[in-house]
């Protein structure tokens, strides 16, 4: 596991809490309901989405599918660009290379975009040791990064947090990082959002160092595409002297030409806009404008395995546009902490257990995070077959797992696999069933023994019917009547 | 037209009254009805829940017991999704070239109740008469697995006297899940707390859906509220008749 995801709780003892959290349900029911009605009407409006939606999948899997070369030739043209590229195979050799890189520079601090991949590795906690600090500037990142929370959306890093729990956090941690909030701060959006300028503000003009994600690189130009909504992007970007990208290996695209797709496809699922508002392209350095010392830190952590997985390496294809999370029925409820990953929802659960395995509980747990409703695959702007993945990964948990319950409930299946291997074999056990079924009527059962109380602490459980479909036709269809 | 009725594990055990009720609008729209004896569960629960090679003596006997009919009839969107798209997978985890063969041959004919009703029948009106209010929950496999879409509420629009509800928030999942419902109960319950919340305000009597599975979840929950909202599969509303009264 990465540093940010230590001893998470598993998913369902992390859900248990979320959902009895009253305020966090309403702030997510709210905000995920805005956001999918949004895609969905902008999504509508175009007639060859499902066009569009083929395409990116295939531009996506093609590349997957010939990483090494666009990687190469992304190389090349960073570097005859005037950049520098760094190949990281983990978490901690990536850290390495990003602290050593602003060490460098001699400066102390450094403002962040597009945080995503740095806090897949824990970025921020390694440059806080080596005496770095590492400022957010995404709106909601800040937020995140003000309250010492966790991200619980890609997209909307805070929707877990509504505007009076933001004044509350504004005003209580700004001051400690730089310019403080106003003493007459409300919850009025505009007064938060002047706020958040005036403190990010200071934070940009002394910048010297910037360390950004990227939304896409393009291996024949060597271009870094940030696709952003605030404008903090473009300024990462442009004012400090320094550049550190950290970017992961499947973010790869091959041509310019490539772009004209994922520039629709994103932000229609994303924000539900037609165009994104901040769009940066960063080619290389130019004399004058921009960086002038440029560095691209390619991270593997765990991709690699994942691509080899032919089933799994889909998950590589994620724009990161958080549609699947919006429309994921599971997260409404459950929030983005419970998946214990920078990657929270529907592709978490099948990102997540591929990057890290599936030898700890958490981890493992996520794949059954899912009621397989199918939701995330019609909204997956690349087509990713989420419900197949997750079927894919509780695969690959009950073969490679074995504690006592994962023992246990493997000889379970096997034994209820061996009645379903023979209909003489159902027919006992139904007659069984149906004795018991007799005993309660057909009421149902308001109260059973663990692990059914599971179902029955909430649920009342239907009895098993006094006569089965089979000993009904048994009786009434064959002429031999019930074989007793 | 020769039908072989596959009841699934579920109902078969637990809801027999919905698999009597296929039974009965096939045939009174013609058919000629078969129960292949031999049929046991179509391994949905093993597979979902990650036991493919436990899933498949289930497959196996599903293909035993269903070769060669042209026409296989389930009252279950689920099981028939797990059928026509994960047979395979598991047949393949299994190792088993002939089993493949053999899935590859037998799902193509199976349907789902309101599939092989407007699709292979071409019937929408099959005589029904069903004097409630009611509501229609499409389940998740029914919409986005097999892609029934409106087939089932154009079955019931056609049912005399039948007042039909919109349901809110209709094509949200229930929370059901198959092992879900146990391995994460809390949400599964807090999706079924919403759904059934939808329910009560639609004002009906009865919540209708073509699974038994998520309707003896949402069902189960209703019962606990004493709601006094009944839950009754298609094929249920489907088979009562004028004459019955």
């Amino acid at each position: 596991m990465s540093g940010v995801d230590l001893g998470m709780p598993t998913f369902p003892d992390a859900a248990r809490q979320a959902v009895r959290d009253a305020q966090l349900r309403h702030n997510l029911g709210r905000a995920t309901s805005t956001i999918r009605n949004k895609r969905a009407a902008v999504v509508d409006e175009l007639d060859d989405w499902e066009q569009l939606r083929a395409s990116g999948a295939a531009i996506k899997a093609h590349t997957l599918s010939r990483l090494d070369t666009y990687l190469e030739r992304f190389e090349a043209a960073v570097t005859a660009a005037g950049g520098t590229v760094h190949w990281a195979r983990d978490a901690a050799e990536a850290n390495r290379i990003v602290t050593e890189l602003v060490r460098e520079t001699g400066e102390t601090e450094a403002v962040k975009v597009k945080s995503m991949a740095t806090q897949e590795i824990g970025l921020n906690e390694a440059l806080a040791s080596a005496g770095i600090s590492a400022w957010e500037t995404d709106l909601a990142e800040l937020i995140v990064q003000l309250d010492e929370d966790r991200p619980s959306h890609i997209l909307v890093p805070a929707i877990h947090r509504n505007r009076s729990e933001i004044r509350e956090i504004f005003r209580r941690e700004m001051a400690g990082s730089g310019t403080p909030a106003p003493a007459d701060l409300t919850d009025d959006p505009v007064q938060l959002a002047e706020a958040a300028r005036h403190h990010l503000r200071e934070k940009f003009l002394r910048a010297n160092v910037a360390i950004s994600g990227a939304n896409f690189a393009v291996a024949e130009t060597g271009s870094l595409v940030v696709v952003e909504s605030e404008g903090n992007g473009r300024m990462c970007l442009t004012m400090p002297d320094n550049l550190i990208s950290v970017v992961g290996i499947e973010k790869l695209v091959p041509s310019w030409r490539d772009l004209e797709v994922f520039l629709q496809l994103l932000p229609r699922s994303s924000t539900g806009e037609r165009m994104n508002p901040y769009t940066s392209v960063l080619s290389g350095v130019t004399e004058g404008d921009g960086p002038s010392n440029f560095h691209v830190v390619l991270l593997d952590n765990g991709r690699s395995e994942a691509l080899a997985d032919e089933v799994g390496s889909q998950a590589l294809r994620c724009i990161r546009c958080s549609a699947c999370l919006n429309v994921c029925p599971v997260y409404e409820r459950a929030g983005g902490h419970a998946y214990g990953s920078v990657y929270p929802g529907p592709i978490g659960a099948v990102l997540t257990p591929q990057l890290y395995g599936v030898e700890s509980e958490d981890t493992a747990s996520l794949p059954y995070a899912s009621t397989l409703c199918g939701a995330c695959y019609d909204v997956c702007p690349v087509a990713i077959e989420i419900p197949e993945l997750l079927v894919h990964l509780r695969n690959r948990t009950t073969r490679e797992r074995k504690g006592w319950f994962d023992r246990l409930t493997g000889t379970a299946m096997r034994g209820l696999g061996w009645v379903f291997g023979d209909s003489k074999r159902l027919g006992r056990a139904q007659r069984i069933a149906s004795l018991g079924g007799r005993l309660f009527g057909r009421r149902g059962i308001g109260r059973l023994p663990w692990p059914m109380s599971r179902w029955t602490d909430a649920r009342d459980a239907p009895a098993p019917a006094p006569e089965s479909f089979r000993q009904w036709w048994e009786r009434n269809r064959t002429g031999s009547g019930d074989e007793r | 037209m020769r039908v072989a009725l596959f009841a699934t594990c579920l109902g078969d055990t637990l809801f027999p009254g919905a698999v009597r009720a296929t039974l009965r609008v096939l045939e009174r729209l013609g058919c000629t009805v078969e129960f292949p004896p031999g049929q046991t569960c179509c391994g949905q629960m093993h597979t979902n829940t990650g036991y493919h090679e436990q899933a498949v003596p289930a497959v196996r006997s599903f293909v035993a017991a269903f070769e060669g009919y042209d026409h296989v009839v389930a009252p279950s969107g689920s099981c028939v999704g797990s059928i026509r798209h994960q047979h395979d997978i598991v047949a393949e985890r299994g190792g088993d070239r002939k089993l493949s063969e053999a899935v590859g041959r037998v799902s193509p004919h199976v349907y789902e109740l309101s599939e092989f009703l407007v699709d292979v029948l071409g019937v929408t009106d099959v005589g029904a008469y069903f004097p409630h209010r009611v509501t229609y929950h499409p389940t998740c496999h029914s919409l986005r697995m097999l892609r029934v879409g409106d087939k089932p509420r154009r079955l019931l629009s056609e049912v005399r006297g039948i007042r039909l509800l919109e349901l809110p928030e209709a094509e949200q999942c229930c929370g059901f899940g198959g092992t879900f419902a146990l391995k994460n109960p809390d949400v599964s319950v807090a999706m079924g707390a919403d759904k059934t919340r939808h329910v009560r305000e639609t004002g009906a009597e009865v919540l209708c859906a073509s699974d038994s599975s998520c309707l003896m979840h949402m069902g189960g929950l209703l019962d606990r509220q004493r709601e006094g909202i009944r839950t009754m599969h298609l094929a249920e509303i489907l088979a009562g008749t004028e004459e019955d009264r």
